[in-house]
């Protein structure tokens, strides 16, 4: 199917020339990373932009930059980038996690981490692990720059705070200071390509500082944070995860959709803090955990 | 319009393509390319899958002006010089019915055995898990790719 509206096409060198034709036309304009939404949205005529701004060629969007106290993912770092990193997997479980649920090879070789959360649906897998790890989104635009912290980035279903004059750099993480284990969970309707009914990351340190956050089952993806409060210092055990339990209605705000209804996120919620807190404990003990399987197969 | 050159399986081409054609549209369309389908032409099927730097994509996720410089393969690249042991036992397993997912089955299977010459049947789940199919119910599909990945050839 050919697309039916037509715009003007760039694939600027530089950051500078990107800033400049996006300056001129700016919310006419939509940045190109991998395709793998804007393409749909144009197809589908949700946006009609006037120019097309492809990104993939501008060098100082560098893609991952893997250093001691953190990690950079450039604007043009894909989801296969992160898959098929080591250090990634064994350093960052729970970015890797998430990364590898992405929908599948074929989609992970073209989307960027960037695009995930420009596009910032409500399910969309990158957004737990940036928000446990304090991620920070830095934007360029014609003569200046600025850093927004995950946790704001977010405003309401598709939108963020970018602004139209503004390029996604890149995001970066740090890492948490003291020893600390994560894991990501994901329920889709079938095991494959499927978009989330419902997402949760969790990290935990091993001074027992929890940090959690929820994607799909409210209309920005957030960190829990009563839920977060109320474990701060204390050890698991049976109780205090009844106790997060029976806060998680107050946490989230689902809706029914095509994927679940709002009770079954609601509950499936409540299943995956009682079996992802103990897993990403165990993580920090040591022990090896599938978490492909937790959820069930 | 716009002139843009590319590498389609190991041939150098120079097109004239708009815009907002799709990859897909132009090869199959003016490249004369048949192998790769258009299923669902919104990124969910994978029967459109080619590899652009040996990477399987969904072409009809892709502008074709976006490809300036790319090498693309696609099944009848991967056919050039006869068929090999992959489409072979695709042939042996009866991996197809109406065939239309299988090219871009073989994409996907092609980019696996060439990172990982001898997956688990979980590593070819995954790998072919963006690629849908109608008829088959998958298991000869496996059976084929776990059968290609032992014959020597
Ligand atoms: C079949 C299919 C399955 C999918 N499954 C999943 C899934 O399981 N989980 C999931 O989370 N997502 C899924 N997605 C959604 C999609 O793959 C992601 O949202 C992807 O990460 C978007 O990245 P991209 O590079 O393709 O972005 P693009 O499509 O190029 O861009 C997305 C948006 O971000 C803007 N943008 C991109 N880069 C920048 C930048 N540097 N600065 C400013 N703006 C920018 C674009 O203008 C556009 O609005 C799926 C998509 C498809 C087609
Ligand atoms: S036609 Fe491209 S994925 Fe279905
Ligand atoms: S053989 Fe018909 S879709 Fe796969």
């Amino acid at each position: 199917m050919a697309i039916a509206h037509e715009y003007e096409y760039f694939a600027p060198a530089s950051l500078f020339e990107a800033t400049q034709i996006l300056s001129q036309f700016g919310k006419k304009a939509a940045p190109l990373a991998g395709g793998t939404d804007l393409i749909v949205f144009i197809k589908e005529g949700m946006i009609t932009p006037a120019a097309v701004i492809d990104l993939k060629r501008v060098k100082d969007l560098k893609a991952l930059e893997i250093k001691a106290e953190g990690l950079f993912l450039g604007a043009n770092t894909t989801f296969s980038d992160l898959v098929n990193s080591q250090i990634i997997k064994r350093e960052y479980r729970l970015l890797w996690e998430s990364a590898h649920s992405v929908a599948s090879v074929g989609i992970r070789n073209r989307a960027t981490v960037v695009g995930n959360i420009c596009s910032a649906i409500p399910s969309m897998d990158a957004a737990p692990a940036l928000l446990c790890y304090d991620a920070v989104v830095h934007l360029i635009s014609l003569g200046s720059e600025r850093e927004v912290p995950i946790q704001q980035w977010f405003v309401a279903p598709r939108k963020t705070l970018r602004k139209p004059d503004e390029i996604v750099a890149g995001i970066s993480l740090k890492k948490p200071a003291d020893k600390h284990a994560g894991i990501y969970l994901k329920l889709g309707r079938y095991k494959g390509e499927d978009l989330a009914q419902a997402g949760l990351g969790i990290l935990v340190t091993e001074k027992w500082e929890y940090r959690l956050a929820f994607c799909a089952v409210a209309p920005i993806p957030a960190r829990a944070s009563s839920i977060e409060g109320l474990l701060f210092g204390k050890k698991l055990n049976p109780e205090l995860i009844l106790q997060v339990q029976n806060l998680i209605p107050t946490e989230i705000a689902p809706i029914n959709d095509i994927r679940s209804s709002a009770r079954y996120r609601t509950h499936i919620c409540k299943v995956m803090m009682q079996r992802g807190l103990p897993a990403a404990v165990d993580r920090l003990n040591g022990v090896e955990i599938d978490n492909t399987g937790i959820l069930g197969g | 319009m716009a002139k843009i050159r590319i590498t389609l399986n190991k041939e150098k081409r120079r097109l004239d393509v708009e815009t907002n054609e799709t990859l897909l549209e132009v090869l199959r369309d003016k490249l004369g390319m048949k192998s790769p389908k258009c299923g669902c032409d919104r990124g969910d099927c994978g029967s459109c899958a080619v590899l652009l730097s040996g990477k399987s994509v969904r072409s009809c996720l892709i502008l074709a002006i976006e490809c300036d410089g790319v090498e693309i393969t696609t099944l009848e690249g991967i056919s050039q010089d006869g068929m090999n042991k992959l489409q072979e036992a695709f042939i042996e397993f009866s991996s197809f019915q109406c065939g239309y997912c299988a090219p871009g089955v073989i994409i996907s299977a092609t980019e696996l055995l060439k990172a990982n010459p001898h997956p688990s049947l979980d590593e070819i789940k995954e790998a072919l898990s963006g690629n849908l199919c109608r008829c088959t119910g998958y298991t000869p599909i496996f059976d084929a790719i776990l059968a290609a990945t032992k014959k020597e050839k």
